[in-house]
């Protein structure tokens, strides 16, 4: 296994004599993409919370790797309108000379919205901003809440691909929070299935199998369907690489969702 | 130019320049009742200056902190809405104020000075001190302005980033407060938010960029101030209600410019 970044034991979170989250363990290794999935109010978030150090857990030991760098894209940014705060200004906050950041510009392709009001951007704009503000600091972890919420189907595809990029590009561990799985099965290592406490654990594939899981999100035929097309989108997407070829393959994977449908 | 006008023009300028960019975060955080909860507490400051016979300016600033750090603690706990719980305090506050200033004071005191300003009465140490306190909370805002920024962006996301958000929120309502006390003198208790808020607002159709909007506020809160004591001077026009009129004339300028795309 590779370098760990960050361990949590046993970790519970308990509000007003309510468990939130309850004796939760969870590995983060370099390299690796894990994604916690789990219906609502099943904890995610307070388990990304904890491991950021933004709530005090109530029991248990949160690890970090000496000096761990972290990246955080927050699921979503309330900003007044009275703000007067341009994509660029936003940037600058993460603290880099705006000479170092033109790769990172070009990966999340958002050269040409500098100089746009943030109100004014669009919900995928909008995570590919944020997410470029994190990668700006260099993470060594890379922390994101729901980073497809949103953003229309084709662009949440695009967005975990570019997830997928910049894991193979920099290495850094990835966490990754959100309420599906069939999207985001392609890239993720590990699934973490959370229900309060950790369900089940493992390979994606070995996930969906797992009866935990199977009782949390049930075995409903559209989801099925949905993972069947998505398991045709994916091989796809594998034998596809560079920007070109992802739109088209976006286009096509359209269409062969279709196809397959009448095929299932 | 007669030196009360001089001593009126150089206190208010003071205030003025650093109510743009506080202003700016009032505005942006959406704080103008937390500025009338500590404004309205002002006048409890006062009372308990003239009780225990210490200076007032010192008085009415070390109240404004109190109940600033009393906000931030209450609102750690949750318990009630924000906008709630400082509506509870403000005029609580100003009550009290009131009962307190006729019960306790033997000397009347002009009351109508403390509520809507006095500023052609100030001295010439309320000047030095209104000078002071101005400076000071300019070189703190220049210091802390990025952190200030990041938290008025995303709290939880500056505090990844290693911002010490707590203190820092801390930092600015203090900050708030003594601006507060000072400008208290200028435009008194009821009409402190409007010299915070207006120029803020006016600045904002016409800035972009958080920099540029906090110092255009400061200037047109100058402006306001300069045109506010020459309407009080050649019309004897009441001085403080005159600066925000001056202030608001400008804010209703600047909705003339089309809005952009």
């Amino acid at each position: 296994m590779s370098e760990l970044l960050l361990e949590a034991k046993a970790i519970s979170v308990k509000r007003q004599g309510r468990f939130l989250l309850q004796k939760a363990d969870l590995q983060l290794h370099k390299g690796k993409i894990t994604t916690l999935i789990g219906p609502n109010g099943a904890g995610k978030t307070t388990l990304v919370r904890s491991i950021l150090g933004l709530i005090k857990t109530n029991e248990g030991r949160i690890w970090r790797s000496a000096h761990l760098r972290l990246g955080y894209m927050p699921q979503k940014l309330h900003l007044d309108a009275s703000f007067p705060l341009t994509v660029e200004r936003f940037l600058t906050l993460a603290g880099k000379p705006l000479a170092d950041w033109q790769e990172t510009l070009s990966l999340t392709a958002i050269d040409h919205l500098l100089k746009s009001p943030m109100q004014h951007l669009s919900g995928g704009e909008t995570q590919r901003v944020l997410l470029a503000r994190a990668l700006l600091r260099s993470p060594q972890l890379l922390v994101l809440d729901e980073p497809v919420q949103g953003v229309d189907i084709t662009g949440q595809a695009a967005l975990y691909e570019l997830i997928h990029q910049i894991r193979n590009q920099r290495g850094c561990g990835v966490l990754l929070v959100s309420h599906d799985l069939h999207l985001v099965m392609a890239t993720t290592d590990t699934v973490v299935c959370l229900n309060q406490h950790i369900c089940c654990q493992g390979h994606p594939e070995q996930v969906t199998n797992d009866p935990a899981y199977i009782a949390l999100f049930g075995d409903q035929p559209e989801r099925a369907a949905a993972m069947a097309i998505y398991t045709h989108h994916h091989d796809h997407q594998h034998d596809a690489h560079g920007k070109i070829i992802r739109i088209t393959a976006k286009h096509s994977g359209c269409d062969d969702s279709c196809e397959h449908d009448h095929h299932a | 130019m007669p030196d009360f006008l001089l001593l009126a023009l150089f206190s208010g300028l003071a205030v003025a320049i650093v109510a743009g960019p506080l202003g700016a975060f009032a505005v942006w955080r959406r704080m103008a009742y937390f500025g009338d909860t500590l404004a309205h507490s002002a006048l409890l400051g006062i009372t308990f200056g003239l009780l225990l016979d210490i200076n007032l300016n010192l008085a009415v600033a070390l109240g404004c902190l109190t109940l600033a750090l009393i906000l931030v603690g209450l609102q750690h706990k949750r318990f009630l809405a924000t906008d709630t719980l400082l509506g509870i305090l403000a005029h609580s506050t100003l009550a009290l104020g009131l009962v307190c200033v006729s019960l306790f004071t033997e000397t009347r005191i002009d009351l109508l000075a403390y509520l809507f300003g006095d500023i052609l009465a100030v001295s010439v140490s309320d000047v030095i001190t209104i000078g002071l306190i101005s400076s000071c909370v300019c070189i703190a805002l220049i210091f802390l302005w990025r952190p200030l920024l990041s938290i008025t962006v995303h709290e939880e996301l500056a505090q990844v980033e290693g911002v010490p958000v707590t203190a820092v929120r801390t930092a600015l309502m203090l900050l708030m407060a003594l601006v507060i006390a000072i400008a208290m003198k200028i435009v008194g208790v009821l009409l402190i938010t409007a010299l915070l808020i207006i120029p803020a607002a006016a600045a904002r159709r016409v800035s972009h960029s958080p920099e540029q909007m906090a110092m255009l506020a400061s200037l047109l809160g100058a402006v306001a101030v300069v045109l506010g004591l020459a309407a009080s001077y050649f019309w004897d026009t009441p001085a403080g209600p005159s600066i925000v009129l001056a202030a608001t004339g400008l804010f209703i300028l600047t909705l003339l410019k089309p809005q952009e795309q």
